[in-house]
């Protein structure tokens, strides 16, 4: 065993590398707190239903979005019969959401998901009654 | 599934038949968008460029000062460059002011190259760019033989410095030009341009419905489209 | 399977040979990262000038892609017993090739992360579709065919009777790949110097003049540096093919001036004018347009005299002047001159910018270094005690 101090060195590295994400986070005094999301002011009733907006927001965006510019309508009926004006920036965000960072930004930024969006959409105003958050408002990944 | 020669070539035959008749009833009773420029009431003023202003204004057209990397939907130049093989050493035209903006061709070059279809022809005569689709290989501005297409070689988002938030604005790698305002023909509001010009120079309309104004004026005043002889098809057409 | 652990030891040249690559591709690679954050701004490229250094690097390419066939067809076609040692040489050279081809499509691309969707919604109307096919397909042909022969040769078998069909088909397949090239340019109606029906013919010549004449000069220097001799009489054959091959391609330049000067059509002359005497006063590209004639000239005076083609000391000029010349005509030149002048009648020079150039050069050293790699591993099963003085039982003849 004239190898000992290597060994162990190793080893510790190792360790040290494996458990990086509990005690970094620790020290960063991070909790395991979910998302805190803002929910619309004004509207009540959603596009479809919640479990199917948690599961599959994004099928629904990327659907209106095909109708939208490649079959050129605009108008959606939702499950309920209301009419909604397919528009990530004038329906989605002012007309329901607000800013993204009261809404979408709080869960992508927890789950680390980047969504290219915004790279040509426009972000909305916040809505009126909702009061700045202590989250940054600019979300790094969102600024890509 | 056995089934005998005869009904085949007949279930065919049906089928092709189907399938032209909806593209023939596609091309007659449907919509063809074109524009008209009055060069005359074009000039009246000098040095105008509100068309130019209200489209980029409308679509959050970056103004790029760089002019290797300027992004232009709807620009102005000359007659004598935008119709060579037309305008000869004599013609009175040759200072006039050209609008110039892409042609929405019948038959467009930029359509037939791109590979991915992010632009394509529309039923209703427009050629329309998907941003979300396109790749950036930047093939469709070799092809087109007009030079309407623009290219945002970096994010155009420092340069537009007043955004209208009912229009997305473009990000890097993609190529976009003129969509004759289809987000405003589908409200039944006209092009942005039209709408800005104070001399009433420009006229948009429907090229298939044969009672149309801009039917009447081609009619009517001798015209000129841009490099006709390509067979492109171009949709621009000149009052002169 | 691949036989990779040939390529890893060598001698010390051939280690920092390596290391020199990777240190190229390095420089490359941190230019690309710049490029992707920052947009193709840092290009030389414009609104008038929209393909470049990449595009061209690309198109000249497939060329010597495509010139693997001039090995391949006189020897599993005809029987050319000569060329047995070298058709390994001219397939991996063409593997090489592709690549680099494909790489230099993909650092043109504005979205790159979106290059599938030429897949995920096939377009058959696009020239662009049919050239991803046909370099994907390719590339997949070569490998299969060197690497199962190699394999073969290795074990000392016949290689399987499988190989033989897809040997056939790769021969066609190589003159589809630069025709399909050509297509991308001489079917678009706004560019007059592309909008001949004789890029297509002129693209193959140059690409059977280039890529011959690059395998000569690899053959040397494989000469030189290792034990692997290809022989005189396959040498001297491929350097009858390269004479040949730059003959037409010279002739057919020279059909373009004709057609285009007595006319006097003006769209006609004026990229040509621009190339070779300048245009408003612009004139940027002229100087290399010189060059690459005067290159092309001496070369077939080299190439032509066979007391000058027989010394293999001239026959490796003539062949460095061949590949120079046609680079510039075809991996600068013809490409950036029909954006000149634009559809306005404007004159927009381009010269590609540092980063753009390094970008470039990584990817050639990318190229390289698999053609590196993929010598030193024929090289080395060559040199197995295995194998005999005489080639071992190759694919026999096919007709």
């Amino acid at each position: 065993m004239r190898d000992r101090g290597a060994i162990y060195c190793g080893l510790a590295l190792f360790l040290a590398l494996m458990t990086f994400p509990a005690w970094h986070n620790l020290s960063a005094h991070v909790t395991a707190k979910g998302p805190d999301v803002k929910l619309p002011a004004r509207e009540k009733q959603c596009v479809a239903p919640l479990e199917f907006m948690r599961t599959s927001h994004m099928k629904l965006l990327i659907d209106w979005r095909e109708t939208v510019v490649r079959a050129g309508r605009r108008d959606y009926t939702a499950p309920g019969g209301k009419h909604y004006n397919m528009n990530l920036t004038l329906t989605c965000l002012e007309q329901c959401h607000g800013a993204k960072a009261d809404f979408c930004d709080r869960c992508h930024t927890y789950a680390a998901v980047s969504s290219p969006c915004w790279n040509c959409h426009l972000d909305a105003k916040p809505l009126p009654g909702q009061v700045g958050q202590a989250l940054a408002s600019v979300n790094p990944r969102s600024a890509q | 599934m056995k089934i005998s020669r005869h009904a085949f070539l007949r279930l065919s035959g049906m089928a092709f038949l189907a399938g032209a008749a909806r593209k023939a009833i596609g091309a007659i009773g449907g919509t063809r968008w074109g524009m008209a420029v009055d060069v005359a009431k074009c000039q009246k003023q000098e040095n105008c460029v509100k068309c130019i202003a209200a489209c980029n204004q409308a679509h959050n057209v970056p103004s790029i000062p760089d002019r290797a990397h300027e992004v232009r939907w709807v620009w102005r130049d000359s007659f004598e460059h935008a119709f060579p093989e037309q305008v000869d050493q004599y013609s009175p035209l040759r200072a006039a002011p050209a609008m110039l903006l892409c042609n929405h061709c019948e038959n467009p070059p930029c359509v037939r190259v791109c590979p991915t279809q992010a632009t394509w022809k529309r039923q209703d005569g427009i050629v329309d760019m998907d941003w979300h689709r396109c790749i950036g290989c930047r093939y469709c501005m070799a092809a087109c033989p007009y030079g309407s297409r623009s290219f945002n070689w970096m994010d155009p988002r420092p340069y537009i410095h007043n955004p209208n938030p009912e229009f997305p604005t473009r990000t890097k790698g993609v190529v976009e030009k003129c969509t004759f305002c289809s987000e405003r023909l589908g409200t039944g509001r006209a092009p942005a341009c039209v709408e800005a010009c104070s001399e009433k120079a420009l006229v948009f309309g429907n090229l298939a419905d044969p009672h149309s104004p801009i039917r009447e004026l081609l009619a009517t005043r001798n015209h000129m489209r841009r490099k006709p002889e390509l067979g492109t098809g171009p949709d621009v057409f000149y009052l002169t | 399977m691949f036989m990779f652990e040939k390529a890893v030891g060598g001698s010390r040249r051939y280690r920092l040979w390596i290391c020199a690559l990777l240190i190229l591709m390095a420089i490359g690679f941190a230019c690309y990262l710049r490029q992707l954050q920052f947009g193709l701004a840092i290009t030389g490229l414009s609104r008038d000038v929209t393909w470049g250094l990449y595009i061209a690097q690309f198109t000249f390419l497939v060329g010597v892609a495509a010139s693997a066939v001039m090995v391949v067809l006189p020897y599993y076609l005809h029987n050319f017993k000569a060329f047995a040692r070298i058709t390994i040489l001219g397939e991996f050279l063409a593997i090489a090739a592709v690549v680099m081809c494909m790489l230099f499509i993909f650092v043109d691309m504005g979205q790159p992360a979106r290059v599938f969707n030429v897949l995920l919604y096939p377009t058959p109307h696009s020239m662009m579709f049919w050239d991803m096919i046909s370099l994907g397909g390719y590339l997949a042909l070569n490998a299969t065919i060197a690497l199962v022969t190699l394999r073969a040769e290795r074990e000392d078998v016949a290689p399987p009777h499988w190989i033989k069909p897809v040997i056939l088909l790769s021969i066609p397949w190589a003159v589809s790949i630069h025709t399909v090239t050509a297509f991308l340019y001489s079917g678009l109606p706004g560019r007059s110097l592309w909008l001949t029906a004789i890029l297509a013919p002129r693209f193959l010549a140059s690409a059977f003049a280039s890529g011959p004449a690059l395998l000569i000069l690899l053959c040397l220097l494989l000469a030189r540096v290792t034990r692997f001799s290809a022989g005189r009489e396959a040498i001297q054959k491929l350097a009858v093919i390269v004479a040949y091959a730059m003959t037409i391609s010279v002739f057919f330049v020279l059909m373009e001036f004709f057609t285009a000067f007595y006319s006097r059509i003006p769209e006609h002359m004026d990229s040509l004018q621009y190339m070779f005497v300048g245009l408003d006063g612009h004139a940027r590209l002229a100087p290399w347009m010189w060059l690459s004639s005067v290159l092309a000239v001496a070369s077939l005076v080299l190439l032509l005299t066979p007391r000058y083609r027989h010394n293999h000391k001239l026959l490796a000029l003539a062949c460095g002047m061949v590949f120079l010349s046609l680079w510039i005509d075809k991996g600068i030149g013809l490409i950036v001159a029909a954006f000149v002048p634009s559809p306005l009648g404007a004159v927009t020079e381009y010269t590609p910018s540092l980063p753009e150039a390094l970008i470039a050069l990584g990817i050639w050293a990318a190229g390289s270094l698999i053609l590196t790699v993929l010598y030193k591993i024929a090289l080395s099963v060559r040199e197995e005690p295995l194998a005999s003085a005489a080639p071992p039982a190759r694919v026999e003849v096919l007709i």
